[in-house]
């Protein structure tokens, strides 16, 4: 155990040394971009990416971790953005709903909401779409998985019958339940 | 929120030496619960260390049969995790009927195990709490209190511990190891939990600086057969009414061994000793199984809104006791 006046003798490569409260410049590897921001660390990634680097696909519902609307991934794994630290993502890769398509063709998913009527006024649909593309990865895509495995997002238009069409058939469009992303 | 500073280390012992080192200073692991409090004033370190990039994320085997879960592990790691599954799904059921696929994905099990109450008046700095502000009284006790505790409270405090995996883990006698300035501890789980009493601000025996380093389970045969039953107002996504972690064992028409825990109903994760106490090796009947139900819940102290708990209680330890009962009988 390292008594207080060690680690100030002798800290740990990144370790002892604080950054913030006030602003500091934070890199961000978002949808495959290097991005530099200059950020206070109580700074949410959900704001960052919203306020700070105008990709205002992510939405903020809640903001507490209820809604699901904020929905990214983190190396790959989907996440709610409102409940995270932007400085803590460093060295991580996220991914929004801007870095889904592939330029100018819309991701699969992105095309079975369309085709399906899978929403009504929006606001939670990218978060749905996120959430939809990681759910196939993750495997838990069975006709009677996909309402558990999507409970995370919330619909107050309670269009769940047309999104979880839309998961059906990128599964089936996909074969069998894993979806490349 | 109020400004924060932020550190991000990379070893246990640097971990511990910093937070300790600081008393306005806090561990930040999946931040599911510390970012939401942060922002509503409820918590409030001047700084955060985040200890994500520790090594403490593994499942390992223990010698003897027992298995360790990394403090740092995921939620659904764990949930998903092979050996999980197999010889403890009552682990596994617990961390998968909780919270959110995003949510689990982002939480450990360390800071599932540290978790704060729900409590409306917790989470709302203007109410009087005793556990958020030491003295100030409890707006539970005459307020909305649906969700709260009827078993284990005090004068103090009734909220609700809302730990599913933590039900699971009293069954089984887990051990929660920990690593902090006085150096390493293993803390049996129902030592980890304290009750409200007179100091419901403590919730844990642990000191500033101290972390969760692991949670051990230990070998447990009838864990293999152990099952993880939730009820609650929705079908997902949800806090528990109530929660039975349940594993049992019927040997001749006779119950040879039994582990029962309870969820949404005490002020921490509530091992069922008084119903196990007439479970063991009584014949597994009906009968057994309702004065088991009716032990266990003859301390419950109601407050208004959350009497219905009571009886639920009783015919959820029921329903789950009848239901292992069967699948014991046709194994």
């Amino acid at each position: 155990m390292k008594s207080p006046q060690a680690l100030q003798t002798t800290p740990a490569p990144d370790s002892a040394v604080v950054r913030g409260p006030d602003e500091v410049e934070v890199r961000l590897r978002v949808n495959g971009e290097i991005r530099r921001l200059s950020i206070e660390p109580r700074v949410s990634l959900l704001d960052a990416l919203r306020d700070r680097l105008d990709l205002h696909g992510t939405k903020k519902g809640c903001n507490q971790g209820a809604c699901g609307a904020c929905t990214v991934w983190v190396d790959r794994r989907r996440v709610l953005a409102c409940l995270t630290l932007a400085i803590s993502c460093e060295n991580r890769e996220i991914t929004t709903i801007e870095g889904l398509a592939d330029g100018d063709v819309l991701h699969p998913m992105q095309e079975a909401f369309l085709d399906a009527d899978a929403f009504q006024c929006g606001y939670c649909t990218p978060g749905q779409i996120m959430s939809a593309v990681a759910l196939l990865a993750e495997g838990h895509a069975g006709d009677d998985e996909i309402k558990e495995w999507m409970s995370g997002n919330l619909c107050r238009c309670a269009a769940y019958p047309h999104i979880r069409a839309a998961i059906r058939r990128v599964r089936d469009e996909q074969g069998g339940d894993r979806a490349a992303h | 929120m109020r400004p924060i500073s932020y550190s991000r280390v990379s070893d246990v012992s640097t971990a511990i030496g910093t937070v300790a080192a600081d008393p306005g200073s806090a561990f930040l692991a999946g931040g599911t619960t510390q970012v939401d409090l942060l922002r509503i004033y409820v918590e409030q370190p001047r700084r955060l260390v985040d200890i994500n990039d520790l090594p403490l994320k593994q499942v390992e085997e223990l010698p003897g049969g027992g298995l360790r879960l990394g403090g740092l592990a995921r939620m659904s790691d764990v949930a998903e995790h092979p050996t999980v599954r197999q010889r403890y799904p009552m682990v596994s059921e617990s961390l998968l009927l909780g919270a959110s696929p995003q949510l689990r994905h982002m939480a450990s099990v360390a800071g599932n195990l540290m978790q704060r109450v729900r409590c409306t008046y917790f989470r709302d700095t203007e109410a009087a709490c005793n556990k958020r502000a030491p003295g100030t009284g409890c707006s539970a006790m005459d307020g909305v209190n649906r969700g709260h505790a009827v078993l284990g409270t005090s004068d103090c405090c009734i909220a609700t511990h809302p730990s599913d995996l933590g039900v699971a883990l009293m069954a089984l006698d887990a051990v929660v190891r920990t690593e902090g300035p006085a150096g390493q501890r293993s803390i049996p789980i129902d030592d980890f939990y304290l009750l409200p009493g007179t100091t419901p601000e403590r919730e844990h025996p642990l000191t500033h600086g101290e972390l969760v380093t692991g949670i051990d389970l230990p070998p447990l045969p009838v864990a293999a057969r152990s099952r993880y039953i939730k009820i609650r107002d929705r079908e997902s996504y949800e806090f528990a009414l109530v929660a039975v972690a349940i594993a049992m064992s019927v040997v001749d028409g006779r119950i040879a061994e039994i582990r029962l825990a309870l969820g949404g109903l005490a002020t921490k994760p509530w091992r069922a000793r008084a119903a196990e106490r007439v479970l063991d090796g009584a014949p597994a009947t009906a009968d057994s199984f309702t004065r088991a139900a009716e032990a266990e819940l003859a301390g419950a102290v109601p407050h208004g809104m959350n009497a219905f708990k009571i009886e639920l209680g009783k015919r959820t330890i029921v329903r789950a006791l009848t239901e292992t009962a069967q699948r014991e009988e046709s194994a």
